[in-house]
């Protein structure tokens, strides 16, 4: 079956475009039938397959039309600045990220970095050797961006360039940022990073359109940082660090639907947490972020660095 | 006073005029000149290769631009303190001083306007925090306090020069540019007594709008700060700490400029070992004031030594920055606090060498406010090349700070260039004031 040309909002649609339809729909209201899509499709030559859709009219009625006679529209980004600044609605992203799993492999920082096109010194997931004190046991403890309720980067901005959406996630736009760097001062995280230098990207990425939701294509003298992948959401697929794990140490969902999951494995998240203990990170600031910790407990393999990169 | 009371308003008028720049002052001048021009050089790399080109990475991601705009908010604050609250106070030996606390206002709130829009990534999108602002953020804050107070001091160094400028238009050659310029600025001004009065009133009401906006520039550049959790800024104490810290640069750069303009311009009649005796006690008074809030600062934090800050406390007593820091603590606050005491201290040349070593010592402790406190995460620093670590300015952050700098100190050139220094009526009507007591 072919796929249905994406329905795209009006502003999306070059002006140009517009007013032929405008113009054929006006040809074809002189016609028996009252839709555009067949008069156009004449003038064209277009066979028709036979299978038709119902297609609701700019004058608000029911239409059928040939498949045949719609065309696919090439890929542009299917939604605005403004629906990206609101997120999506109904949901509340949250991240588990399970350290008893996690050996230091770096996958998720191979990932993040080759679909967001991070440079190695600038990694948005930091995979951090952690030890509390002298005798307690040392981990590792991935951070990514912490999504917080209360986002202190969010308040400092003068802005509006970093922003946060009604489904938890505190986006950038990269095309707003004045590159104060205000915000990297104010995260505790440190979770953000600044493109200092022109970003070297091959040249179709460059030729993109910006959206804040693949944080594509970077832009020099702006603040980039962790965007929990709302692109790959949208599509229905998990954030490229949760698939790209093999020990399955992130956990990704909806708080809304109460289940989070790492790709094989789908738990209800309010058990996750309680079961296993979850906490977050400097709770004692304040900044409520929305990535959830479970502790290092029960660990099957030794604390080693066992990525492939040597030590910074 | 020791001034003669003898001198008439004549040798005033002539002694206080702008006089052309001799051989030291055509040299100055074209060195200010060129140290800007190798800013500008400087400037244009950072705008064609981004800000790479400075040794700011992801960690200490302020560096010298954001300590030297604190420098500048901070000395501009001056103007205040001795052209308002001196005025309010009825200190009656502000007069020569006050011209030149208000031109150090006007061209470092100036430059410190550039300097921050330099240290941004996009400084072409500077039309955003207009279009796009919010006013929650400090930045936003620090936006409307620099201007407004740019915009009264430019006033409080305009509405008294109004008086000079028919002696400036009369001694100038007629039709010669400069007459233009006077004529321009001035020529409405008659002297007549309601002119005095507006002026008089104008003047009053600036010198107590512009205190709480003095204030609130320093105290808001201090939240850019203290709003954040980091260790070393985290601090409810910021806003005093800094109004006192600036306090003391401005008196410290007064100081300086006494001197320097005294040599330069012969206005020993004019600005007397009295008034250097005088700012040396206001220098040891702020400056015992500045020590005090810095032992709050870091004596209270070491006391306790929380995990978060001692990476950062270590670092300035004993690590990194430690020799820096207790340079500037001896040099730039308790040196001038000893040799000030003392009468034989405060005489013009030992004074502006204090007034020196506090002026750069402020300017130093800027740098150890901003950036040992970005190199102290509360994450450590991990997986990322050594010159993230660290930071050291380069040549070009160095070149556009220098370049500021001069900049400022040739806006104060100039203007010394085109009027006069010391206030000629004022210092005239108050010659005549004194007058009878003398006869």
């Amino acid at each position: 079956m072919r796929p249905l040309p994406k329905i795209i909002p009006l502003g999306q649609i070059p002006r140009r475009n517009f007013i032929k339809g405008a113009l054929l729909s006006g040809i074809a209201s002189g016609c028996s039938s009252k839709d555009p899509f067949t008069a156009a499709a004449k003038e064209e030559a277009v066979q028709p397959s036979g299978e038709t859709v119902k297609l609701l009219s700019t004058t608000g009625e029911i239409i059928e039309v040939d498949k045949a006679y719609l065309k696919p529209l090439e890929e542009i980004p299917s939604i605005t600045n403004v629906a990206e600044r609101m997120g999506i609605d109904g949901k509340k992203f949250v991240m588990v990220i399970d350290l008893s799993r996690c050996r230091n492999l770096k996958r998720c920082q191979e990932a993040c970095n080759h679909a967001h096109f991070v440079s190695d010194a600038q990694n948005w997931i930091k995979i951090y050797p952690m030890q509390e004190a002298e005798h307690t046991a040392p981990y590792w403890q991935p951070t990514t961006c912490m999504h917080c309720d209360d986002p202190p980067c969010v308040k400092v901005c003068p802005v509006d360039a970093t922003f946060k959406r009604q489904d938890g996630i505190v986006g950038i736009d990269a095309d707003r940022c004045i590159g104060c760097r205000f915000c990297m001062a104010a995260c505790p995280y440190s979770t953000r990073v600044f493109n200092w230098d022109k970003p070297m990207l091959p040249p179709e990425v460059m030729e993109m359109q910006y959206s804040s939701e693949t944080s594509c294509p970077p832009k020099i003298g702006t603040v980039s940082k962790c965007d929990f992948c709302p692109d790959m959401v949208r599509k229905g697929e998990l954030p490229h660090c949760v698939s790209a794990c093999p020990n399955g140490v992130f956990f990704f969902g909806d708080l809304n639907e109460d289940v989070v999951t790492n790709g094989s494995e789908t738990v209800r998240f309010s058990d996750l947490i309680r079961d296993r203990s979850g906490y977050r990170l400097m709770e004692d600031l304040g900044t409520k972020p929305r990535v959830y910790y479970l502790p290092p407990v029960d660990r099957l393999f030794p604390f080693e660095n066992e990525s492939k990169t040597p030590e910074g | 006073m020791s001034r003669q009371p003898s001198i008439s308003a004549d040798k005033i008028t002539m002694d206080l005029l702008p006089q052309k720049f001799g051989k030291a002052g055509v040299i100055w001048t074209s060195i200010l000149i060129v140290l800007c021009l190798v800013g500008l050089f400087a400037y244009y790399r950072q705008l064609t290769q981004g800000l790479v080109v400075t040794a700011m990475r992801d960690y200490a991601s302020w560096g010298i631009y954001i300590s030297n705009f604190v420098f500048f908010v901070a000395i501009s604050l001056v103007g205040s303190l001795i052209t308002a609250i001196f005025r309010l106070a009825n200190v009656g030996w502000r007069t020569p001083l006050t011209r030149i606390s208000e031109i150090i206002a006007v061209s470092t709130i100036l430059f410190a306007s550039i300097i921050i829009i330099v240290d941004m990534g996009r400084p072409e999108r500077f039309t955003h925090l207009f279009l796009y602002s919010r006013l929650q953020s400090p930045i936003m804050w620090d936006v409307i306090v620099i201007t407004t107070y740019l915009t009264l001091s430019i006033l409080f160094l305009y509405f008294p020069l109004l008086r000079d400028l028919p002696a400036l238009i009369k001694n100038s050659k007629s039709g010669s540019g400069l007459q233009k310029l006077y004529s321009f600025l001035g020529s409405f001004w008659k002297g007549t007594a309601a002119q005095f009065h507006i002026s008089e009133k104008a003047t009053t009401i600036i010198s107590v709008m512009i205190i709480p906006i003095a204030l609130a520039i320093h105290t808001v550049t201090s939240w850019l700060f203290a709003t954040t959790y980091r260790p070393g800024w985290d601090s409810t104490n910021f806003g005093a700490y800094f109004v006192s810290g600036a306090f003391l640069v401005g008196a410290g750069g007064v100081l300086i400029a006494m001197y320097v303009f005294r040599r330069a311009y012969k206005l020993e009649a004019y600005i007397t070992e009295k008034h250097f005796d005088n700012m040396g006690k206001i220098v040891v008074m702020l400056a015992l004031l500045y020590l005090y809030f810095n032992v709050n600062e870091y004596l209270v934090p070491a006391f306790k030594m929380k995990k978060a800050e001692e990476h950062h406390l270590l670092g300035l007593f004993t690590g990194d920055f430690s020799i820096l820091f207790w340079t500037t603590i001896l040099l730039g606050m308790i040196l001038p606090i000893v040799i000030l005491l003392f009468p034989q201290g405060r005489r013009p040349m030992p004074a502006f060498v204090m007034g020196i070593l506090v002026v750069v010592g402020a300017w130093f402790k800027r740098f150890l406010i901003v950036t040992p406190t970005m190199l102290s995460p509360f994450l450590p620093m991990y997986d990322v090349p050594e010159s993230y670590m660290h930071y050291w300015p380069t040549w070009e952050e160095w070149s556009i700070t220098i370049g500021s700098l001069a900049g400022a100190l040739l806006i104060i050139t100039i203007f010394a260039r085109l009027f006069p220094i010391v206030p000629i009526h004022e210092t005239i009507a108050e010659t005549e004031i004194r007058k009878p007591e003398a006869v």
